[in-house]
């Protein structure tokens, strides 16, 4: 990559007892960078994270943020980072808008930019309302809005689309893409495979303290060279027809519809159109979700 | 105005988080208000007590005696009606003047008012006696009032019960912020704001002083009210030092709580535990003086009795300036070493 490296993570480790929460973890990402760090639960991104941010001491490894190194804390690097946390860190009884009031001044920046924000991750209306009042999904736009109200040019984002609903999902997707236009950079981390797929430049793979694999989504997906899912309702076709096209490796029959696994899509989708056999036909490829179980041998579970 | 300082800002969440808590306010204000109010109505009947006098008559002796403002007149046409009073043990006593000649009826019932009331009419008559005759006396008596009227009642009750109000608010709310800010992960969060660490405790800080000087206003004020009757010393300033010295060194026992503490619960069990023997055993409620010498010896290790005591001190008693330096080297001594021991206690996060 030509451009210059935001973050430089140098084979950090990181123990609590005998459990290796993070595990030898290196990578960089480049300024703009939308990063996606991607694993089930314990996999160790929010210690990867939170010693990137500066939280934590690595017991061994080295980190560069923006140049410098985040620990000990270094109050010149602090206002050009931004960070949610993982649980949402708020005043007692303060609304919305003074939270975010609260840390612009914390920053230095004007409160003017409290309404900018709120009105950046849809929270206009529940400016008023309190934080113990606020729903879930309404904090955790609350707590991105926190990290983005001093305009910082790296973005941490700890699941910041849990507990949302699909709705509000998409819309924090465009906010997020939003900010990336902007020039930020962004490291995220998340359960959902396919949003990484959507959102990301590229994606690290973690598991166990480890990063399994890191590339862009569709560079990982391509490499598992896995086969295409044609999904037919169930009697359109009969399992012995299906086998005879070209390119068929497997069919497969449940109770409500039959499969059928090939790397050759194409024709197979020609001969079914050829048959007129296209009614409420899916096609599955490969997700992050098959590279997942493809790496570990495990189902991925969020 | 657009762009506050950090230390504003976060003193303004504060004061914000606490006055929207009515649980906090209530133990702030109107639960030690209830104790002020309900001491000082007690203590009003017996510490602004004067003697009842049936009274038969008028005179330069009667006038006179209304003039000392410590007894209380009960008028009676006929000295029979007024007799008849005393018998009973309705009054005390009463005063006739006819004339010149002055007379005087007591019960003998009780013996101290008696007393009290031949001793307070024959001074009078002394007096009247010296002003008609225009003849100086030979000798003189030169009595001035020490200090014991002002330990009664009101008096005594008011520094007491702002003293431990300051203390409990202060500990209490030290400890319980910095739990939930420790839990809440604000702390955390503050630590990833271009800020210091000073920012974030002197706007504590100084929200705990705010918080006790309006209960200082408020209990005070009160007490001030003429039915209560409170009269501060003319020195009562000098007690400004000893309640911010105070105020500050029990916020830094409430740090101390709130470094030990990783629930809430736990820092209110804390915090009582350290609050609430320091109360009863730091003449909060009752004189510490009329108490055995080895629990007078043993107050002698809290703060709390330094504070009540440096109060007492100026806000009734009139001590001069030289009356400083004791509780206020007690109190900074506290706050600094019990603000070492929470500074070295003290974690971002559990
Ligand atoms: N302060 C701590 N003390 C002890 N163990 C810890 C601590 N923090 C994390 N761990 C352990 O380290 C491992 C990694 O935790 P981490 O929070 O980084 O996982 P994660 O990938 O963020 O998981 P999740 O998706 O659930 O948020 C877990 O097994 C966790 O139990
Ligand atoms: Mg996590």
């Amino acid at each position: 990559m030509s451009e210059t490296a935001a973050i430089a993570v140098d084979d950090i480790r990181k123990s609590y007892g005998d459990l290796k929460a993070v595990d030898g973890v290196s990578f960089t990402v480049a300024e703009g960078e939308f990063f996606g760090i991607l694993g089930p639960n314990g996999a160790g991104k929010t210690t990867t994270l939170e010693i990137i941010e500066g939280l934590r001491e690595p017991d061994s490894g080295s980190v560069t943020l923006l140049g410098r190194s985040p620990w000990p804390r270094d109050v010149e690097l602090l206002p050009r980072i931004g960070v949610q946390l993982q649980a949402s860190a708020f005043f007692d009884k303060l609304t919305a808008r003074e939270q975010l009031e609260t840390f612009a001044a914390l920053y230095g920046v004007t409160a003017a930019r409290a309404g900018e924000v709120l009105e950046l991750v849809g929270l206009t209306d529940k400016a008023e309302t309190r934080e113990d009042k606020l729903s879930g999904g309404q904090r955790q736009r609350l707590s991105i809005a926190c990290a983005l109200v001093h305009e910082p040019d790296v973005v941490f984002l700890d699941e910041p689309t849990a507990a949302l609903d699909p709705q509000a999902r998409r819309n924090l997707w465009d906010v997020l893409r939003a900010i990336q236009e902007r020039g930020k950079t962004i490291v995220y981390t998340t359960h959902y495979l396919d949003e990484a797929e959507i959102l990301c430049d590229r994606v690290a793979i973690m598991d166990r303290g480890r990063i399994l694999a890191m590339d862009p989504p569709a560079t990982l997906v391509r490499g598992l060279d896995a086969a295409t899912h044609v999904i037919l309702e169930k009697g359109a076709l009969t399992e012995a027809e299906a086998r005879e096209f070209a390119g068929v490796e497997e069919v497969h029959t449940d109770e409500v519809s039959l499969t059928i696994s090939t790397r050759q899509p194409a024709p197979v989708l020609a001969a079914l159109a050829e048959r007129g056999r296209l009614d409420g036909l899916q096609v599955r490829t490969a997700t992050l979700e098959d590279v997942f179980l493809d790496l570990t041998g495990r189902e991925y579970r969020a | 105005m657009s762009r506050p300082s950090a230390f504003k800002s976060l003193a303004a969440a504060a004061v914000k988080g606490y006055v929207r808590d009515k649980a906090t306010l209530f133990f702030t204000f109107f639960f030690p208000l209830m104790f002020l109010l309900v001491f000082g109505l007690i203590f009003q009947d017996t510490g602004t007590d004067k003697i009842k006098l049936g009274v038969v008559g008028d005179g330069p002796v009667i006038s006179a005696l209304e003039k000392t403002g410590t007894v209380e007149f009960e008028r009676f046409d006929s000295m029979d009606a007024a007799v008849t009073k005393v018998r009973d043990g309705d009054l005390p006593g009463l005063v006739a003047q006819n004339g010149d000649k002055v007379t005087v009826r007591y019960a003998q019932s009780d013996q101290t008012r008696a007393a009290m009331v031949q001793g307070l009419v024959g001074g009078v008559v002394d007096k009247v006696n010296v002003q008609v005759t225009g003849q100086a006396p030979r000798f003189s008596v030169d009595s001035t009032n020490v200090e014991d009227q002002s330990l009664k009642g009101i008096q005594y009750i008011t520094p007491g019960i702002l003293s431990w109000a300051v203390a409990a608010s202060a500990v209490f709310g030290a400890a319980l912020t910095l739990v939930t800010w420790r839990k809440k992960q604000v702390l955390r969060r503050l630590r990833l704001a271009p800020i210091n660490a000073s920012t974030v405790l002197s706007a504590r800080v100084a929200v705990t002083i705010g918080v006790a000087v309006v209960q200082a206003v408020i209990f005070v004020g009160l007490a001030l009210l003429p039915i209560f009757g409170l009269k501060l010393s003319g020195t009562w300033y000098l007690s400004i030092p000893v309640f911010l010295l105070g105020t500050v060194a029990f916020f830094a026992i409430g740090m101390l709580v709130g470094a030990f503490a990783k629930t809430e619960d736990a820092a209110v069990g804390a915090a009582n535990i350290v609050v609430l023997p320091m109360a009863f055993l730091s003449g909060t409620f009752f004189p510490i003086d009329n108490a055995p010498g080895w629990l007078k010896a043993v107050s002698n290790v809290f703060p709390l009795r330094h504070m009540n005591d440096g109060m007492l001190n100026f806000l009734v008693r009139g001590k001069g300036a030289e009356a400083l330096l004791l509780p206020c080297g007690v109190l900074l001594g506290f706050t600094v070493v019990v603000g070492f021991i929470a500074s070295r206690v003290f974690s971002w996060e559990d």
